[in-house]
């Protein structure tokens, strides 16, 4: 062994050590999106393999040498319909099954937890609905169904857990999802794989599971003291939207008591369910999305606020189940100095001017 | 297949030259390069269509979501000029295929002036859309170049259009916002448009003067022929352009 | 190799290159300059494709060099994203697009169909300027400082993100994509309309066929790529634009334009190479390929089905289930025809009578490698994988396989094949085989280990990365040193060839086609007399009876 180098014999055995074909499988859906991946590699092999033997073949019994005079063969129906059924065959039992995947990944289940994740040259943040938030670091319970509700804030990223076998694109101005259910603890990579600029491969982190017992330690230890939901209501007071929605019977703006989820009728006849595309679209181009009997004269905040905080604001409309929250929001904010307040509680001041905050 | 064959075999050829003189080399006859060029020009006029393709298919998307500020944006063309154009392109694809009709009929003076006077509609057309370009330019309604949105936050600052369209209501700061898209499309649309016109009036320029020397008298029509498909086209991608521009609340 | 060659040179004492030929009918700069032979054009563009082959190339060299330590060790990350920008946009516009068709197709199909030349000489000029002045364009932005978009120019990062020269990088693909057109027009309206007496359509070569599917996809696709590029552009001058999601536009808006022309772009550069394959294969074991009509049909099925799966580059970024699941059967759809090319290629080995020169070891290469990054494909059309394989090395690796394991070494097998046409003389053979196999060699250590790189999940277009994946980026850069040499070597020989190869003759392979029934370098006018086309393809048999009359005659 003295003649290898030191230097080379230890990255040699660094990489046998670790060496793997395929990341680990720490996911519900890694196994099954592995299955598929070596049953193509299966096909791939025989197929490949099917054809070079056929060269191979071919070449040594009918080499020149060996057979010099060519028969002329016009072609075969039957071959050409053998090679053209078996192969759409197999691409069709792949596309299928592939198929099934795809819509597993894709559509979270109804309980899953959701953490909010904004993408954005050159970092991602993570927002837990308890107020923590995270800087290219995702923890995560195991056990327990994920999802993440992506945003890019300026250019296309892609969110890629490897470990977990997802990757969704993270697009400015619309709102994407994907989930997961992690099944092992550990630290996985997480890549930005949709190149968006300079620093591009500096965009990574890590995903780290966690026992049930340390998630809670640590959404505890974590916390500013506000959840998203608590900095929403902050936003909705700041930005004035109680203004019009105050849930007042003259209110000029809709009640937004449980509307999310809920089926709403648009003024321009069409009926949409308020998911939070919706309420993050009716926040930035509110015209397009006016409910049936109120006038069009919500301002746009576009510009206004940045993604965490339409994601505060979400949340924060998500968690509204009663009129009740929205008269506590009210109170809350008339008795906070500077704002604008519909009718004063009692003993209020005059309202100062209006000043615009970004969270 | 040796040098010697060749040269006979050519020798030979050569000795045949019976063509008339605009008659390519390649071209076995005068009707293989008739036919090959036209079919030429069908194929490039394909591809136009395609190139047209892609901006119309990003303004029935763009209208589709925000009709609001396209139809209001909308407003802001002149119908009058617009109709116009119109006019005057249907008269020029008229003047044109007199053209051609000219060069079949070897009568050199009429097809002089016919490409005169498709030449002169077509200057006819640039100008117009001068103006209305120009207008744009007076009320700030070039995208990226102190766009404003006045005129449709508040309709009853531009006077001259809230008289033709008094229905018109202020539209909401966001949808304003969206009338930007509409005349990026606009400018784009005609802007590309107008493009394809000034290459056609150039080469109607040079056509004239090569017609006043009697090289499409003499039977060789195809040049002309061909270039009347592309200008037929020019009016075609126009009559599209008109409604689908100015006429979006006409209905 | 065995010794046994189809190769029938003439005497070389007493050969000579014919003396009237394309390449001495006129001399001087402007004769080449302003030429409308179709030949001398293609000449130009092989020179020029070359030429920006090996700037692409030196960029690929930088890109590897990069990547054997997982830091940004040789470069910055923006000089790193400027290189692997514009080795994308050289490779794919500069190089892959007009490699078959505007060299050996430009110089070939006026043959094949039995024509004096194209159907619009002028044209092909102006295509070979537009090419120039795209490349020229193209240059001027490296010298500028280099472009950093990726050539996806994906928006709005290359709309208001960046402040590298995207315009004229853009403008100048917009002119190249005008070359590409007025290519694809040509062929289409040649074949259509310049086929010499008894040549139907079921007696054209199938690299006739081949290029024809490519041209439709150029003349329908690549004008879409040209407004969609302008789009950017005003975009970027204006500020404004229908890509941005701030001022109301759609990114995902230009995915689909941007993919509708860039989707069947990867069937125009692949489908001239399958043509010459069939060639090959066909000639090197002395009969007609088998399967001729299905082969002919799934090149135009590639054609038709490719303009309708462009969205499997879009499966993550938020189109709906159901479309995903549509293209994905599309282009399951799109990925059988080219199976049955290779069945087909494979089974015209059988009963055949078989010969190992270069341009046939570069043929199998093809259909081993094509093979791969075909399959590699359906790994990617597969939704539910594509979900972890995509935006990883592992798309790098499948395209690589498919567009230099497969069009590169078709190109090389074409070239190679052709060159005693092209030039009278035959390249050295034992050095050229070696270069074949070293190719081989060279571009599976390149790119074998980088689907396993994707697998692990090592994302594409990073400078910087884990160090756990260093061991199989340094194999990968391994290969590409031995894939360089494997490149250079064919510069060599076949310059040396120009002056001292053996003379060739019109027909050393003793190959059916037209275009090996004439003198080598052909004529300007190709033929000394229309052909007349009395016999099917690949008619071996008649090929017989000729060389016997041949010999009756002489004798």
């Amino acid at each position: 062994m003295d003649h290898i180098s030191p230097v080379l014999w230890q990255f040699l055995r660094k990489w046998l050590e670790h060496f793997s074909l395929f990341p680990p499988e720490a996911s519900t859906v890694a196994p099954e999106s592995d299955a598929l991946y070596f049953f193509m590699v299966l096909v791939s092999l025989i197929g490949l393999t099917l054809v070079v033997l056929l060269i191979v073949a071919f070449s040594i019994l009918y080499s020149k040498k060996r057979h010099p005079k060519a028969v002329q063969i016009e072609g075969s129906t039957l071959l050409e319909a053998t090679w053209t059924i078996i192969p759409l065959g197999l691409f069709l039992i792949m596309f299928v099954w592939g198929a099934l995947l795809y819509f597993r990944i894709y559509t979270p289940p109804a309980n899953a937890m959701n953490i909010y994740v904004v993408g954005k040259q050159w970092m991602w943040k993570a927002e837990h609905p308890g107020g923590q938030h995270e800087i290219n670091m995702l923890h995560v319970p195991v056990g327990r169904p994920v999802q993440i509700t992506l945003i890019s804030q300026d250019v296309f990223h892609s969110f890629s857990i490897p470990a977990f076998r997802v990757k969704r694109e993270a697009i400015p101005g619309r709102y994407t999802t994907v989930w997961f259910q992690a099944t092992e603890t550990g630290t996985f990579h997480l890549f930005c794989t949709q190149y968006c600029g300079t620093d591009h491969s500096e965009m990574i982190g890590e995903v780290i599971v966690m026992t049930p017992d340390d998630f809670r330690k640590w959404l505890a230890s974590s916390t500013s003291g506000n959840s998203l939901a608590q900095n929403g209501e902050r936003l909705f007071a700041s930005l004035s939207c109680n203004a019009c929605h105050n849930a007042r019977p003259d209110a000029r703006g809709p009640s937004l008591a449980n509307v999310y989820n809920s089926r709403l009728a648009l003024s321009s006849g069409q009926t949409v369910t308020a998911d939070d595309a919706y309420i993050r679209d009716a926040i930035l181009n509110p015209s397009q999305h006016i409910t049936q009997g109120y006038a069009p004269i919500m301002p746009t905040y576009q510009g206004q606020i940045s993604e965490e905080g339409v994601i505060a604001l979400v949340e924060y409309i998500k968690n509204l189940d009663s009129d009740y929250r929205v008269q506590q929001t009210l109170n809350t904010t008339d008795l906070l100095p500077g704002s604008e307040g519909g009718k004063p509680a009692a003993g209020a001041t005059a309202p100062a001017p209006q000043k615009e905050v970004k969270p | 297949m040796s040098d010697s064959t060749a040269i006979a075999n050519g020798a030979a050829a050569e000795a045949q030259h019976e063509h008339p003189p605009y008659q390519r080399h390649h071209f076995a006859s005068v009707e293989q390069q008739a036919d090959t060029t036209n079919f030429a020009m069908w194929l490039f006029l394909l591809t136009e269509v395609m190139f047209f393709g892609g901006l119309f298919t990003a303004y029935l998307i763009m209208r589709n979501w925000y009709y609001p500020a396209f139809v209001e944006a909308s407003h802001q063309l002149n119908i009058g000029w617009g109709t116009a154009n119109t006019g005057v392109l249907i008269i020029s694809s008229f003047t044109m295929a007199m053209g051609v009709w000219s060069a079949e009929m070897r009568r050199k003076g009429l097809l002089v002036l016919f490409l005169s006077l498709t030449f002169i509609l077509g200057l006819a057309f640039l100008g117009i859309k001068t103006i209305e370009y120009h207008e744009k330019w007076e009320k700030h309604h070039i995208p990226g170049l102190h766009y404003s949105e006045q005129s449709f936050l508040n309709p009853a600052s531009d006077p001259e259009v809230h008289k033709l369209y008094p229905g018109d209501q202020p539209l909401a700061p966001d949808m304003a916002a969206k009338t930007e898209l509409y005349f990026f499309l606009y400018f784009a649309m005609t802007g590309m448009h107008a493009l394809h016109m000034i290459i056609g009036i150039t080469i109607l320029g040079y056509m004239i003067y090569r017609a006043r020397a009697g090289a499409y008298t003499t039977g060789h029509v195809t040049y002309v022929e061909n270039f009347g498909l592309y200008w037929h086209f020019v009016d075609i991608i126009w009559i599209f352009l008109f409604p689908l521009l100015y006429l979006i609340s006409r209905h | 190799m065995s010794a046994a060659t189809i190769v029938a040179l003439p005497d070389q004492s007493t050969a000579r290159i014919p003396k009237m030929n394309f390449l001495t009918k006129e001399n001087g700069l402007l004769s080449w300059l302003l030429t409308g032979d179709h030949k001398r054009i293609a000449t130009l563009y092989l020179v020029s494709i070359t030429f920006f082959f090996f700037i692409g190339g030196a960029l690929a060299g930088l890109i590897r060099l990069e990547l054997l330590t997982p830091q940004t060790t040789l470069m910055a990350a923006d000089t790193y994203n400027k290189v692997f920008t514009m080795h994308g946009v050289i490779m794919v516009f500069f190089f892959l697009v007009p490699s078959v068709p505007a060299t050996i197709g430009n110089f070939l199909i006026p043959m094949m169909v039995g024509a004096k030349d194209l159907a619009l000489p002028k044209i092909n000029l102006l295509s070979w300027y537009l090419y120039v002045i795209a490349g020229c364009m193209a240059i001027y932005t490296m010298a500028a400082g280099g472009v950093d978009t990726g050539w996806t120019f994906t928006t709005p990062l290359s709309t208001h993100y960046l402040n590298t020269h995207v315009i004229s990088t853009g403008l100048a693909i917009f002119v190249a994509g005008f070359s590409s057109i007025f290519t694809g027009l040509n062929f289409i309206v040649t074949i259509h309309k310049m086929r010499c007496p008894g040549m139907t359509w079921f007696r054209l070569p199938l690299f006739v066929w081949s290029n024809y599917a490519a041209s439709i996809l150029m003349v329908l696709g690549t004008p879409v790529l040209a407004i969609t590029l302008v789009l950017v552009v005003l975009e970027r001058t204006m500020h404004i634009g229908v890509f941005d999601p701030a001022f109301g536009g759609d990114p995902i808006l230009f995915q689909h334009l941007f993919w509708f022309y860039s989707h069947p772009a990867v069937y125009i550069m692949i489908l001239p190479g399958m043509g010459v394959i069939s060639e090959v294969v066909s000639t090197f074991s002395r009969k007609r390929v088998f399967g001729y009509t299905a082969v002919a049909f799934s090149s135009v099925a590639i054609a038709v089905f490719g303009f309708f799966v462009w969205a499997h580059h879009m499966f993550i970024m938020g189109i709906s289930n159901y479309a995903a699941l549509i293209f994905s059967l599309l282009t399951m759809l799109v990925a059988v025809p080219s199976a049955i090319k290779i069945f087909n290629w494979a089974f015209t080995l059988y009963k055949g009578s078989i010969t190992f020169e270069t341009p046939m070891l570069y043929a199998f290469g093809f259909m081993g490698l094509f093979t791969i990054g075909g399959l590699t494909g359906v790994f990617l059309g597969t939704t539910g994988t594509d979900i972890h394989l995509t935006e990883t090395y592992f798309i790098v690796a499948h395209f690589h396989f498919v567009m230099v394991g497969g069009m590169l070494m078709a190109f090389l097998s074409g070239i190679h094949f052709w060159w005693p046409k092209w030039t009278g003389r035959m390249y050295p053979e034992k050095i050229s085989q070696l270069a074949a196999v070293v190719t081989f060699i060279g571009f599976n250590f390149t790119f074998f280990p980088q689907f396993i790189l994707g697998m692990l999940g090592m994302p594409r277009r990073y400078a910087a990365y884990p160090p756990e994946f260093q061991a199989l980026n340094v194999f990968s850069t391994a290969g590409a040193t031995i894939l360089g040499i494997g490149y250079l070597l064919p510069i060599i020989y076949l310059t040396w060839s120009l002056k001292y190869g053996a003379i060739a003759g019109d027909n050393p392979w003793q190959a059916t086609g037209l275009e090996w029934q004439t003198q080598s370098p052909p004529l300007t006018e190709n033929f000394p007399e229309t052909p007349i086309m009395d016999h099917e393809a690949y008619d071996y048999e008649w090929l017989e009876k000729m060389q016997e009359k041949e010999v009756a005659s002489v004798g």
